[in-house]
């Protein structure tokens, strides 16, 4: 099976800033894919890319098969812009039933399209009242219209709340398992994390890590960080036994060590019996994972 | 054409609910009838009607009014959709650049219709009222109509242009003011002052109508004047317009609106959102 999005190579220069530089990545039907980054990675400028709504300079695209902002590749693809506006003077009904005759489908789904994203008792309201997250359900519901090969997505969820946020990944997990490719966009690792296949991170226009988070997880071989809880006034022996331990100012030593010495320190410390009250293992956050390949290039 | 239709539909509604098909309607009424009430003095002249010197009338207000109509409504076209974000959006969906515009001239081509229909039918009821012999002009009351509508076609292209070329609602006002000044305006002033300076001479009987028919707003007057053999009734610049055989300024007059529409799609083409 072709995959619905492959880009090979792919740059992209604005004047002396190379904004995508050699990026590569292929994405099949019912993945979905995060795209992390800084602001000003390359991520709008990617997807942008694929849309055809800007030119690039070399390398190859193609969408469900053809050339990306063909009129064929457009009648394929749905897209939710950054912060997605409409003309306020518009009711949610009449912008969807828009879309809808833009696609070629019956305008009369407008209203069910909306209570697919929760909106149908502000469906007769104009835009223009409408709040940051209810425009933003706005531009999903017009996402869902007919059945999308390839979703793009630009920060599908900021503005929404953190309930909103779980029915709307919900709403991608049906989309997916019906066959539509997603490539999400997201600056929150720990948001995406349980929800898509695969995470793209892209830095200063490269792309520097691409894996499922156990993948990237091994791959940057965080170390593992134990803390240390003294039964009261054995501080000093127990910094006498680990010097390499950093005391923190609750009374808590901090110690941490490579994922492959973790086991045999723990052994250590269990040996030393009475002198330890409590103990915690904190592995690499999500955060620092991003981090650590975010910042390889020295940003 | 579906999707013109659909682009239509919603540009219409957005102009409705801006007011903008009362206050063009409301614009064009008030005009008309003001003008139907100060022209009825010449009325009893050498065998013409009161309907067709209230057209001639008419005329010289729609030179002004219908180009200022037209870049009211049009300037905002492109540069609105990218100042509030709707573009990128817009041009994700499959449907052309060129069908956008087209769709958004189709909405305010209807609205400026009934606008000058509402309002040179009032001023025509008024004369038809007062003098039932005016019912003769009703021929050209009709040629006023659909080419004051071409007419409006040529500015709303040409404000979809400088929509576009400007991507700021703000800066694309700015142009369609100084295009409406120099097109409606400046363009006759310096024409008659060439004419004071150059009376009778080559400038006249040469350069003249060739630059009548290079501007639409002065095509426009000249082919709804010499068409209704109005010539005397309205003088100015339009005394000039029996030296122009009709099929020329007709020619322009339709020539003008495609001119206009390949250069905003041209324009429009232009901007990356």
């Amino acid at each position: 099976m072709t995959p619905t999005l492959t880009i090979s190579r792919l740059t992209k220069r604005f004047g002396e800033v190379k904004a995508l530089k050699a990026v590569s990545l292929t994405l099949e039907a019912g993945r979905r894919a995060a795209l992390l980054g800084h602001n000003g990675a390359g991520k709008s400028t990617l997807m942008k890319i694929v849309l055809g709504l800007i030119p690039y300079d070399s390398g190859d695209v193609t969408v469900c098969g053809m050339a990306p902002g063909s009129s064929a590749a457009r009648a394929q693809v749905a897209y939710l812009p950054e912060n997605a506006a409409f003309h306020p003077a518009l009711t949610g009904e009449e912008q969807l039933r828009h879309y809808l005759a833009l696609r070629g489908e019956n305008p009369k789904q407008a209203m069910a399209l909306l209570a697919r994203v929760g909106l149908e008792k502000a469906g007769h309201r104009r835009i223009g009242t409408y709040s940051k997250g209810m425009r933003q359900r706005v531009g999903l519901a017009q996402t869902l219209i007919g059945r999308p090969g390839l979703l793009v997505l630009d920060e599908p969820t900021s503005g929404l709340d953190p309930v909103s946020r779980r029915d709307f990944y919900d709403l991608l997990d049906g989309l997916a398992a019906e066959g539509t490719a997603i490539l999400l966009s997201s600056h929150v690792l720990t948001e995406v994390e349980a929800r898509t296949d695969r995470i793209l991170i892209l830095s200063g226009g490269e792309l520097v890590a691409e894996g499922t988070l156990a993948d990237l997880r091994a791959r940057a071989a965080l170390p593992v960080s134990l803390l240390v809880r003294p039964t009261s006034n054995r501080t000093p022996s127990l910094t006498a036994a680990f010097p390499q331990a950093v005391a923190s100012g609750d009374g808590l030593l901090r110690l941490s060590c490579a994922q492959a010495q973790k086991l045999p320190l723990l052994a250590r410390i269990a040996a030393l019996g009475g002198d330890v009250a409590d103990l915690d293992v904190i592995p690499p956050s999500l955060e620092d994972i991003y981090s650590h390949f975010s910042r390889r290039d020295g940003q | 054409m579906k999707r013109i239709l659909a682009i239509a539909i919603s540009e219409f509604r957005i102009a409705f609910r801006n007011r903008w098909v009362s206050i063009a309607t409301g614009m064009m009424v008030l005009f008309a009838l003001v003008l139907a009430a100060a022209g009825a003095a010449p009325t009893g002249d050498v065998g013409v009607d009161r309907l067709s010197v209230t057209v001639a009338s008419l005329t010289s207000l729609a030179v002004y009014l219908v180009p200022l109509l037209a870049l009211l409504m049009s300037f905002d076209g492109v540069a609105g959709e990218v100042e509030r974000g709707t573009l990128p959006l817009l041009l994700t969906y499959p449907v052309s650049r060129l069908h956008i515009l087209l769709g958004k001239l189709l909405a305010h081509l209807v609205i400026l219709s009934l606008a000058v229909t509402l309002g040179y039918g009032s001023a025509a009821l008024v004369a038809i009222w007062s003098d039932a012999e005016a019912i003769r002009g009703l021929g050209s009351l009709l040629r006023l109509i659909w080419s004051s509508v071409l007419l409006g076609a040529t500015f709303l292209g040409a404000g979809y242009a400088l929509s576009a070329l400007a991507r700021r609602p703000s800066g694309a006002a700015g142009f369609a003011i100084a295009l409406w000044l120099v097109a409606v305006v400046l363009y006759d002033l310096a024409l008659l002052a060439l004419i004071v300076s150059y009376g009778g001479g080559a400038f006249t009987t040469q350069a003249l109508p060739v630059a009548l028919l290079a501007n639409p707003a002065d095509a426009f007057r000249v082919f709804n004047l010499s068409a209704a053999e109005a010539v005397a009734a309205a003088g100015g610049i339009g005394g000039a317009a029996g030296a122009i055989p009709l099929w020329q300024s007709a020619a322009s007059l339709f020539v003008w609106p495609l001119a206009a529409i390949a250069l905003a799609v041209t324009a429009f083409r232009k901007v990356t959102p």
